[in-house]
């Protein structure tokens, strides 16, 4: 290891030397800093001929000692230098002539949080009207390319509906089955008081045909789909893909949108119709293991006691979410800047959003129904 | 040069290959201190799989590859760490990290590895901006609102953040303009003489090679047909060799060689 270099003063002289490198830059900062108060910037009187060894960075703190216009003006001051130490010092005082660091805006505290929370609201405002313009660009999109059957894409939805439907219909069938069981052993312990444990089959039944499949496919939806449309849209917006379909005479909407929406449209109501079974499964095998209701007479309640209305409550709602879950996760694709932060946040944000926008669907058709009796 | 010092980097009987896909094979290459090497070839040569392999991001199929006299593949993450802190890389579409400012983007090398504080880093790093020629109020500016030529530009000042002794540029100049692109040239031969920087440069542009190169390489067929001094390498009997230095372009830019050492 080196040792950090020296400034002698004698009179008003001063004598450099030894390594102004890097690895040495916080020591030498302060010695320089030391000087730079009784000091103004200037080259009288400075040697730097012992100088042993130099880089950008001992280079940068001989300039805040001499200047950068003196740095930019060595060759008058020290010819005697080796040319290439003197390039790489006049190389850097021209570079930083006139440079000044850029200035911070002062903290206003009281004033952000306001402004802050201004561009929150307006934001969220700005976000909807986004939203319901991109429902309006799709659903236009559709219709226009709904006479032309030379433009729809069923290679593509297709494509969509194998990555988006089965490769998702393991968990969906997993995730559904255990809640079923456990909405079963929650009716049963209720239940169980009033000697009405008969009734769990009808608590799971209604359950998953009206609300528990539909919800559930479609918040798994939100979390395993929509955010990859974001990312996937995010990143092609990165690298100017999308502005390539465009300059190609392309519409991204027709290419890209409508595929991804069409497929979740056809994936969420078979996602949904296999979470009901399994969770009727789930809660079957429930009733069988703690209850002693046997299959046979579990088909037979759900045959007596359900009406197919329900079955039609829950599955009709799926296209719904469906659309509104893909519109939600290519929209914000579209949003995405360069950075890979902004793809982080508009991932994100796609997520919460569609399962935001799903439970607050959900619980609005939930109000509707039950005015209308079905 | 009679008695030539040890090479930085000995590259002996590279090979690579993705798949049935032979990239190199039988390749070998020396880079000597304080030297600017540059490496042509055509595209699909594998310029940058070799850029790659040195500098440890892509595990050769086989053969050796020391660095500083150091195999990089058989260090512990330690003393690689510690190796890799002696070069600076410049990739080919700048790769700054989106999420940072150009200045935070040199600072966090000095930050992380010198353990400068935050203040002196970006003062530092403010330098280097400037020195590779980007205006003052570019330093708090984000990757995302600048030009491709500025980012080029801010990537050479990060690969640049800790004073490396070797400097690796994938197409330094590719996307700058020819006047940025000859100011590209010359800081590149200050900071060669003043820090005794060895460069190894992947690039297309012949007037950089005229300019800045002491020698080049020339990559075909998988490994290096010929490496030496710009005049016996172009002198070289072969019809990819001959194209591209004595096409048009390499006449003009061998004319403009030749009147700028005059002048």
């Amino acid at each position: 290891m080196t040792e950090p270099g020296h400034i002698d003063q004698q009179d008003d002289r001063l004598a450099i030397s030894g390594d102004w490198i890097l690895p040495h830059y916080a020591t030498l900062k302060r010695r320089v800093e030391g000087l730079a108060k009784i000091r103004e910037p200037s080259s009288l009187g400075i040697d730097l001929s012992q100088i042993a060894d130099l880089d950008t960075a001992g280079a940068t703190l001989l300039m805040e000692l001499v200047g950068s216009e003196q740095l930019a003006a060595i060759d008058d001051w020290a010819p005697a230098l080796p040319a290439p130490r003197r390039a790489l010092l006049r190389t850097l005082g021209e570079a930083m002539v006139g440079h000044s660091p850029p200035a911070l805006r002062p903290a206003r505290p009281v004033r952000d949080f306001l402004a802050e929370t201004g561009q929150r609201v307006d934001g969220l405002w700005q976000q909807q009207r986004q939203l319901l313009g991109f429902i309006g660009l799709t659903l236009a999109t559709l219709a226009a390319t709904l006479w032309h059957p030379r433009r729809w894409r069923p290679t593509a939805v297709v494509a969509q509906v194998h990555q988006t439907g089965l490769n998702a219909l393991p968990i969906v069938a997993l995730l559904t089955f255990l809640v079923g069981a456990v909405v079963a052993f929650l009716g049963a312990t209720v239940l169980r008081d009033f000697g009405a444990t008969i009734y769990t089959v009808n608590l799971v039944a209604f359950a998953f045909l009206r609300e528990f499949g539909v919800l559930l496919a479609a918040i798994l939806l939100a979390g395993r789909t929509a955010s990859a449309f974001t990312a996937q849209l995010g990143a092609m917006k990165a690298n100017e893909e999308l502005d390539a379909i465009r300059t190609l005479g392309l519409d991204p909407m027709e290419l890209l949108v409508l595929p991804r929406v069409l497929a979740l449209m056809l994936t969420l109501p078979i996602l949904t119709f296999v979470g009901m079974l399994s969770g009727i499964l789930g809660g079957a095998l429930v009733c069988l293991v703690a209850l002693d209701i046997s299959a046979v007479q579990f088909v037979a309640i759900l045959e007596r006691d359900i009406a197919v209305q329900h079955f039609l409550v829950g599955i009709g709602k799926a296209p719904l979410f469906a659309f509104v879950v893909a519109v939600i996760g290519c929209l914000e694709g579209f949003k995405v800047s360069g950075s890979a932060q902004s793809v982080g946040e508009h991932t994100t944000s796609s997520v919460v959003q569609s399962i935001f926008m799903v439970i607050l669907l959900d619980a609005l058709a939930a109000l509707f129904c039950m005015e209308m009796g079905w | 040069m009679s008695e030539m010092p040890p090479p930085l980097i000995r590259v002996r009987d590279l090979e690579n290959r993705f798949g049935r896909h032979v990239v190199h094979q039988g390749l070998d290459l020396d880079l000597y201190p304080g030297e600017v090497l540059g490496v042509v070839g055509g595209s699909g040569t594998g310029k940058s799989v070799l850029l790659r392999s040195i500098v440890g991001l892509h595990r050769p199929s086989a053969g050796r590859i020391e660095v500083f006299g150091e195999d990089l593949q058989r260090l512990s993450p330690r003393d690689r760490s510690r190796v890799e802190r002696r070069f600076g890389v410049l990739f080919q579409r700048g790769a700054l990290f989106t999420s940072l400012t150009l200045q935070e983007n040199v600072a966090l090398p000095l930050i992380e590895h010198i353990g400068l504080s935050r203040t002196d880093a970006e003062g530092l790093a403010r330098v280097k901006l400037a020195l590779a020629g980007l205006p003052a109020k570019a330093a708090i500016q984000y990757p995302a609102e600048l030009s491709g030529g500025m980012i080029k530009r801010a990537a050479l000042a990060r690969a640049l953040a800790l004073d490396p002794e070797v400097l690796f540029l994938d197409e330094p100049t590719a996307g700058l303009d020819p006047i940025g692109a000859a100011a590209f040239d010359q800081l590149l031969l200050t900071l060669r003489d003043a820090l005794g920087l060895s460069v190894f440069l992947v690039t297309h542009d012949l007037d950089t090679l005229y300019t800045a190169c002491d020698r080049v390489a020339v990559l075909a067929q998988g490994r290096v047909l010929v490496a030496g001094r710009l005049e016996s390498v172009a002198a070289t009997e072969d019809a990819w060799i001959h194209d591209y230095f004595h096409g048009p372009r390499g006449r003009a830019a061998e004319g403009a060689a030749r009147t700028a050492k005059e002048s």
